[in-house]
């Protein structure tokens, strides 16, 4: 193991492995200093460079050579180096390039937020939301297509995608077999399976979880109730495929929908199987572990309650009960 | 004891005199005031046949809006729902099928929508949440009602009647 190296990213300092990314060694700091991140998957191989929202200044290459990087760099790509000085909130520079790096994610977005089954649980939302404008300056078409289905539980919408690529990395590195790639070149490019073939590997499903935005839905899912309407509750099963440890979304007794684990930096923690995902969705086949920890920033955590079966808003009082029948059925009479 | 402030009035309470004791003076008084009041514009509104007119601001019943074709704004994103400090609003969504373009605007509309109206404050939260311009707190005072579960509006009562019909209604 090679000495630790010294990175300073927005004054906090701190010793990193070296080789590691600037993404990376901010992530370990933690709070406001971490890049967004639309594209960069740590749990997928090749991931990141493409979506430049984790732009950051570099003001000090290193302690051998302490020249500044001449132009901002992506951080997820770049790598640490031994006294290198790195700005990201605390330069305005990088907050304007951001901001202009956002309108140029939502040129072809459609913005139908309302409809969307991501929305509450949307990085791109959350993007904008911190960086973006209020108002689009483009009066060009936006680009559509008709939606397509992945099998019968996934859903594309070619026209919420923002090429980040992260699904085409799943189906390379997870599912083995790749049915589904990138058709296309620059602004023509899109998400595809080569003749819309489904896909049936076991692990298919974790295109949902790793899909920024919401191209990639799960159908099962789809209009059933709003994300943040749902209450989170990790689970675990004994399942031979995978490690069976996911976040179950309850909307009363019913199951509506699983996912996998995500952690702060909304990375799923294991990749979960079709089966955790699609078809088991009874509460008897699961072992409930407690609700997710959800931050309070997020929209999801409205009406969340840190204890898994909260407190009755009325009482289980059999008299009380009798009494209310008996008082119904006298308001029902007239 | 003496008064501290010193703006103590002491008041005088005189006998009263012949007239005063007759009283029939103070009586003819009131009466020509009763009487001066009956030529004067009356302030009573009778409301259910007249109603008063309301402010610019109000915020009455709920409905829930049609676009310029007539097809319901609603596509029960849940953001009224979310920001109701009452948990007045329920809904469900549905997928717009092919051939119900002309009924509603989006792909995905709210099959049911419910508001319970013995729950709602009338803050006009919805109204401020909705990205669709779906829902106005534009109507007239919510009636009274007999039973609790009257005051639950369904989309029947809460959706806008189409603002134009252009094909007549058969028969009568």
């Amino acid at each position: 193991m090679s000495e630790k190296v010294k990175v300073t990213i927005d004054g906090i300092t701190v010793e990193v492995e070296p080789g590691i990314s600037i993404l990376n060694a901010a992530r370990q700091i933690g709070g406001e200093v971490v890049p967004p991140a639309m594209c960069y998957y740590s749990k997928l191989e090749g991931s990141g460079g493409k979506c430049r929202t984790c732009l950051v200044k570099v003001s000090k290459g290193s302690e051998k050579d302490p020249r500044p990087m001449p132009k901002l760099v992506a951080s997820c790509r770049t790598g640490v180096m031994d006294g290198m000085e790195v700005q990201n909130i605390t330069s305005p520079e990088v907050i304007e390039a951001r901001k202009g790096v956002v309108e140029m994610l939502l040129i072809n977005h459609p913005l139908d937020c309302p409809i969307c089954d991501q929305a509450g649980e949307c990085h791109l939302q959350d993007l904008s939301y911190e960086h973006g404008l209020a108002k689009t300056r483009y009066d060009f078409e936006r680009r559509t297509f008709e939606k397509i289905d992945i099998g019968d539980k996934i859903q594309l919408h070619m026209t919420r995608c923002i090429l980040c690529y992260r699904c085409v990395y799943v189906a390379d590195q997870i599912t083995g077999n790749r049915v589904h790639g990138v058709l296309g070149r620059g602004d023509a490019s899109e998400i595809s399976t080569y003749i819309e073939k489904a896909i049936d590997n076991d692990f298919s499903g974790n295109v949902i979880d790793v899909c920024p935005v919401g191209a990639l839905t799960d159908r099962t899912f789809r209009f059933k109730n709003r994300v943040w309407f749902t209450k989170p509750v990790d689970a675990h099963r004994d399942c031979p495929t995978c490690k069976g440890k996911v976040t179950l979304w309850y909307k009363g007794e019913e199951v509506l929908r699983v996912t996998g684990r995500k952690d702060q930096f909304g990375e799923v923690e294991d990749f979960i199987c079709n089966t955790c995902r699609f078809d088991t969705k009874k509460t008897s086949e699961w072992v409930i572990e407690g609700p997710r920890n959800i931050a309070n920033t997020s929209v999801i955590s409205a009406n969340h309650y840190e204890t898994l079966r909260p407190l009755p808003v009325i009482q289980n009082d059999p008299i009380l009960i009798e009494a209310n029948k008996v008082e119904f059925e006298r308001a029902t009479k007239i | 004891m003496e008064s501290l402030s010193n703006r103590k009035k002491v008041l005088e309470q005189k006998p009263m005199n012949f007239w005063e004791r007759l009283y029939l003076p103070a009586i003819f008084q009131g009466m020509a005031i009763t009487f001066k009041h009956m030529f004067k514009k009356k302030e009573t509104i009778f409301y259910p046949e007249v109603e008063r007119e309301f402010s610019e601001n109000w915020r009455g019943m709920h409905s829930l809006k049609r676009d310029e074709q007539g097809r319901e704004r609603c596509t029960a994103c849940g953001l009224c729902a979310l920001s109701c400090p009452a948990e007045a609003i329920t809904m469900i969504a549905a997928e717009r099928q092919k051939g119900e373009e002309h009924l509603y605007r989006e792909e995905k509309y709210a099959a049911v929508y419910e508001i319970n109206m013995l729950r709602c404050i009338f803050c006009g939260l919805c109204e401020e949440a909705c990205p669709k311009e779906a829902i106005y707190l534009d109507g007239p005072i919510v009636p009274a009602n007999y039973l609790r579960k009257d005051f639950i509006y369904g989309k029947d009562k809460l959706v806008e009647d189409p603002i134009n019909i252009e094909s007549p209604v058969a028969g009568n």
